[in-house]
């Protein structure tokens, strides 16, 4: 490893905490800017559905596992389950599939 | 700021603030045990993931950051990475400043801002009436050990389990992806949308030539940018609630 990791620490925590408290800080109005409250209102979405698929599968030990946890997981996301539980059944999906196929 | 005082209304939003922090803390613990593998994979110590995650406080924005280090990127695609995973906590800071009554000081705007997360959000914006610094510091309280103190342990642990439980754990971080992002996408055709165009712009550019061979980081940096761009030109929000279908989440 060529790079310090104690400096890549300090480099993720620095943006990730000026992230957080300069518009808190800094804003005390409104953003009025349609663009820009736009785009940083879908990126959130866009940014965890990009690293979600197809990463999910490549995660677990076989690809199948991991897609149909992603199936799965969606499908509770949509009736509105909360994350403990959505998370703990992708969990079980994928260690009931690798059963089976491994 | 100091908490042995004896007026009530800061004791009981503290207190409040814990109530509700407390499953969240749990969620936490499991969900960054599981990124403590991540961290584990990227070559840090328990301590390291510890001090991650303390500052930290992002499951995607740190597992994007384990992948980068992982890969020994330079530091200025860490930067970048981590502004572009974490940039929703941007929005929800400017959302959480109009929520403090003005005359509040700058060290609680400060401490408050340090520990937005999705989660920690959504209970500050269901709360009614003005920001109460109490409340957000009972919730930190417990979220923050609960997820800094889950990485860490989850660094140890990873060699420990077997690997059936390791590849099935593996997925709890998405699953977690997948609770944030779908409700909103049911409720809103064009999160919808978009979510779609994400998933099958990202299975593309993994699979296509040249594209493939940028790091995953690299990718995901380049495809938020520009689907998050051409949905802000073609379907520009319109009401004055950016954040409101972060709040859908009262688990």
């Amino acid at each position: 490893m060529n790079h310090d990791i104690y400096i890549y620490l300090f480099v993720m925590s620095a943006v990730t905490i000026a992230i957080r408290i300069l518009p808190v800080t800094l804003i005390r109005r409104p953003i009025k800017n349609i663009f820009l409250r736009s785009f940083l209102f879908y990126v959130p979405y866009v940014t965890l559905a990009v690293m979600t698929f197809p990463a999910i599968m490549d995660a677990t030990r076989s690809p199948y596992a991991g897609l149909l946890a992603l199936i799965i997981g969606m499908g509770l996301a949509w009736k509105g389950l909360s994350l403990f539980k959505v998370a703990a059944a992708c969990c079980m999906v994928v260690f009931g599939v690798e059963l089976v196929l491994l | 700021m100091t908490l042995t005082t004896t007026s009530s209304p800061r004791r009981e939003a503290f207190v409040y603030g814990v109530r509700d922090g407390l499953p969240i803390a749990l969620g936490y613990f499991v969900v960054s045990f599981t990124l403590g593998i991540a961290a584990r994979n990227a070559g840090l110590t328990p301590f390291e993931g510890f001090l991650a995650s303390f500052f930290n406080n992002a499951s995607a924005g740190e597992y994007a950051a384990f992948t980068i280090i992982a890969a020994d990127a330079p530091y200025l695609e860490l930067a970048i990475m981590t502004l572009v995973a974490n940039a929703r906590y941007m929005l929800m800071s400017c959302v959480v400043s109009q929520k403090f009554s003005p005359d509040t000081n700058i060290l609680h705007r400060v401490l408050v801002g340090f520990d937005i997360t999705d989660e920690i959000f959504g209970i500050t914006i269901a709360r009614k009436g003005p920001l109460n610094p109490y409340y957000n510091y009972g919730a930190m309280s417990v979220a923050l050990p609960g997820w800094s103190v889950g990485t860490a342990l989850g660094v140890m642990a990873g060699n420990m389990l077997p690997v059936a439980a390791v590849s099935a754990l593996s997925v709890a971080l998405f699953g977690m992806f997948i609770w944030v992002i779908i409700p909103p996408a049911r409720d809103n055709k064009i999160i919808g949308m978009l979510v779609a165009a994400s998933f099958i712009a990202s299975f593309a550019c993994a699979n296509l030539p040249l594209i493939s061979e940028l790091s995953g980081g690299t990718r995901t940096i380049i495809l938020t940018v520009a689907i998050a761009t051409i949905g802000a030109i073609l379907y520009p929000i319109k009401d004055n609630a950016p954040a409101k279908g972060e709040n859908k989440h009262e688990s």
